[in-house]
């Protein structure tokens, strides 16, 4: 056999169950939610047929949509620098030696192994007025407390609290791999040099840190969009969709309105935005990061 | 090697031979039944017990009950097993999802199957007002199991340090505020009552609009959510909270409210009688349960879960299946499951044996559903309905949190009802 033809079909078979997997699981998906986005839904008495982009328009003049994109955007940008910052203060602090490090490290960390449909049933309660455990420390301290999960102006920022502290510690890992990968050299030349210890960190340490934050910044970017099992406990996205975010209200159209169709043009949104989130993330933000 | 390929492949054979006739000889229909727990407590226990004593009964019928979560996720699925051809042959599902799943061709009508006398009988033998939501096209699609109507629990020792009567709840709107507000202490530490609005917000609207002498739907293609009764209803709903102050404002979660209950920070709920026995294990103190009160008159939505088969199903499992209904709801079986969870006694029947006569006679309370059945109307239930109970639900809530009046919320929320239902009309 001509060998170029032999090496063309040994790298093919080599790339085989790659492309297999990939196909059936990602590209074969949103090319056919693409197609169904383009139909009516189809039931007994109706059947489904070719609307073109209607749903589109459909989903331009549905105020849902726009209330939860809004939604979205504002949980993206409540939750993610606050729990990047968190995790480098967490990741500095259990960075030094002290006593008992082991056990604040794993306490920073629990929250990122419990199950988030455990979380929220424990955070639930944690809001619930009467008998919640922030309404009674809050009383205590002879403060009035709130209707956490009641209001529609105080649900959201809830949900964030309870978002920035379970993703928080999931973010602190890595930091903590890329302070210990910084070497101790850096430190003692910042100190002969007489710099202060904030100006090491803005100057040497964060700068060095980059590559995880892009790393941890992408993931809290998407996280924010894929990230919804909470609001099936605590919300379903109330009072009058004031929680509820973009994923759950594609859930809601698909499996509680049976519309799979909406759900597959809610999806097509979804899927763009997270592209180009993606996409630009690695154009620009990529260039900025110096890598050794 | 070939003698030996055949000597293995010959004796595979005759064992395969010999598992299917001893298969055969047994005649095993297996069933696949989802259900769900929307109230919590040991439900998936007693279910499983039951279902274990059906199988002694029935040595050819084995059966899978499969807990499948809330209602809404073991309708998800239910349907997802569907379409997966993996599917259940029977599950228990809202009693108003029927109009979704003959949109989806999911399920066929149990009336259909029914062929002898004795169960022409049985599908009779029913609380008529549990049979209005399995109805359609005046045929019974669906068999009642865990069904409920909305209670008033009320906290006796509340009302006896109120002042108040602890045997006699408040029977009217005007009772009730009244009580409420000698029960709401002015620091808020106890309130005087607690209407859930997340989760089924509807539920309890129907409750209100129906003491209202207003129902909400018709013939599962017309909702009355902007008439005058609806929006006085919801008028009254918020000015529990707003108006009268007995009542948190905000919504109140479905999930917490019985604990809130529980740790007496709420004299008075209006929740599922599926609570009932939980409730009654776990008080702390001296409680009672009641009708809700009456506006114009009383009035309370059914609710709860109903058996549904599904169409992909051979002749032998929806007998098998149809069997199993009628094992799980005689009488003998729903006086257990009554007096094990609050559920209703399905049929009247099952209030005449002797184990839910005694109970009744021990704990009175658990005949208050049966007997505020006879004010009871159909639960919410239209083509499209979870979309269409999303507007509804959002309505109540946007009025509750102050966003919409409850006439602009009403009105927003049956304009958009109006436009999916429109193409539901003949």
């Amino acid at each position: 056999m001509n060998p170029k033809l032999s090496r063309h079909i040994y790298g093919w078979l080599l790339v085989t169950p790659a492309l297999i997997l990939l196909i059936a699981f990602t590209h074969y998906p949103i090319v056919s939610t693409f197609i169904n986005s383009l139909f009516s839904n189809g039931t007994v008495f109706k059947q489904s047929t070719f609307i073109g982009m209607e749903s589109y328009q459909t989903m331009i003049d549905d105020p849902i949509f726009w209330k939860v994109i809004k939604n979205n955007l504002w949980f993206a940008l409540g939750t993610i620098p606050t729990s990047i910052a968190l995790a480098i203060i967490m990741a500095l602090t259990v960075n030094k030696a002290f006593a008992g490090r082991a056990f604040v490290r794993m306490a920073f960390f629990t929250p990122t192994v419990l199950p988030m449909i455990a979380v929220a049933n424990i955070w639930l309660f944690f809001y619930a007025p009467e008998i919640g455990l922030i309404n009674n420390v809050l009383e205590f301290l002879g403060l009035e407390g709130k209707n956490w999960l009641g209001n529609t102006s105080t649900v959201l920022p809830a949900i964030m609290v309870m978002t920035v502290w379970k993703e928080a510690g999931f973010f602190m890992i890595f930091y903590l791999a890329g302070l210990q990968s910084i070497s101790p050299e850096l430190t003692e030349a910042a100190k002969l040099e007489g710099a202060g210890r904030w100006y090491y960190f803005r100057r040497v340490l964060f700068p060095l840190l980059l590559p995880t934050t892009l790393f941890v910044f992408m993931n809290a970017v998407l996280n924010s969009f894929k990230l919804v099992d909470h609001l099936f406990i605590l919300t379903k996205g109330g009072p009058n969709n004031a929680s509820n975010l973009l994923l759950y209200y594609i859930y809601e159209n698909a499996f509680a309105f049976f519309d799979t169709n909406y759900a597959a043009t809610l999806t097509v949104v979804l899927l763009v935005l997270l592209s180009v989130l993606a996409l630009s993330q690695f154009f620009f933000l990529d260039k900025k990061v110096h890598y050794r | 090697m070939k003698k030996s390929i055949i000597k293995i492949a010959s004796s595979a054979a005759i064992a395969l031979s010999l598992s299917i006739s001893s298969f055969s000889a047994m005649a095993e229909t297996e069933l696949t039944m989802y259900y769900p727990v929307a109230v919590g407590g040991k439900l998936t226990k007693y279910v499983d017990d039951i279902v274990d004593g059906f199988m002694k009964n029935n040595p050819d019928i084995k059966v899978n009950a499969i807990y499948a979560g809330n209602y809404n996720d073991a309708r998800i699925k239910a349907l997802a097993a569907l379409k997966s051809g993996k599917p259940a042959q029977l599950s228990v599902m809202l009693s108003v999802d029927l109009l979704e799943l003959i949109e989806q061709d999911a399920i066929i009508a149990v009336e259909d199957l029914l062929e002898s006398d004795e169960d022409k009988k049985w599908l009779k033998s029913f609380y008529p007002s549990l049979m209005e939501n399995a109805t359609f096209d005046n045929k019974k699609w669906s068999i009642p199991f865990q069904r409920s109507t909305i209670v008033m629990y009320y906290n006796k020792e509340h009302f006896r340090k109120a002042g108040l009567d602890p045997e006699t709840p408040p029977a009217t709107w005007e009772e009730l505020i009244a009580a409420g507000e000698k029960l709401t202490k002015d620091d808020k530490s106890q309130w005087g009552m607690m209407i859930p609005s997340t989760g089924y917000p509807y539920w309890m609207f129907g409750a209100l609009t129906k003491q209202n002498d207003q129902v909400l739907m018709a013939d599962g293609n017309k909702t009355f959510f902007d008439s005058q009764g609806a929006v006085d209803a919801l008028q009254l709903w918020k000015d529990l909270s707003e108006k009268y102050q007995i009542m948190p404002k905000g919504t109140i979660e479905w999930g917490t409210l019985r604990q809130n209950f529980l740790d007496q920070k709420t004299s008075i709920m209006w929740h599922s009688t599926g609570n009932l026995s939980v409730v009654k294990n776990k008080a702390s103190f001296d409680f009672g349960v009641a009708m809700l009160p009456a506006g114009k008159m009383r009035g309370t939505p059914t609710g709860g879960g109903n058996f549904y088969i599904f169409k992909n199903t051979t002749k032998d499992e929806r007998q098998a299946a149809l069997k199993l209904m009628k094992y799980m709801t005689s009488p003998k079986i729903a006086a257990e499951w009554s007096i094990k969870t609050g559920y209703m006694g399905v049929s009247p029947e099952a209030y005449e044996t002797t184990e839910l006569k005694e109970y009744v006679k021990a704990f009175p309370y658990a005949a208050i559903a049966r007997d505020q059945l006879k004010y009871a109307t159909a639960e919410l239930a239209t083509f499209q309905t979870g979309r269409v109970r999303k507007m509804l639900d959002d309505a109540i809530q946007a009025t509750l949190t102050g966003e919409k009046s409850p006439k602009e919320a009403l009105e927003a929320a049956q304009k958009s009802a109006e436009k999916v239902l429109k193409a539901y009309r003949k």
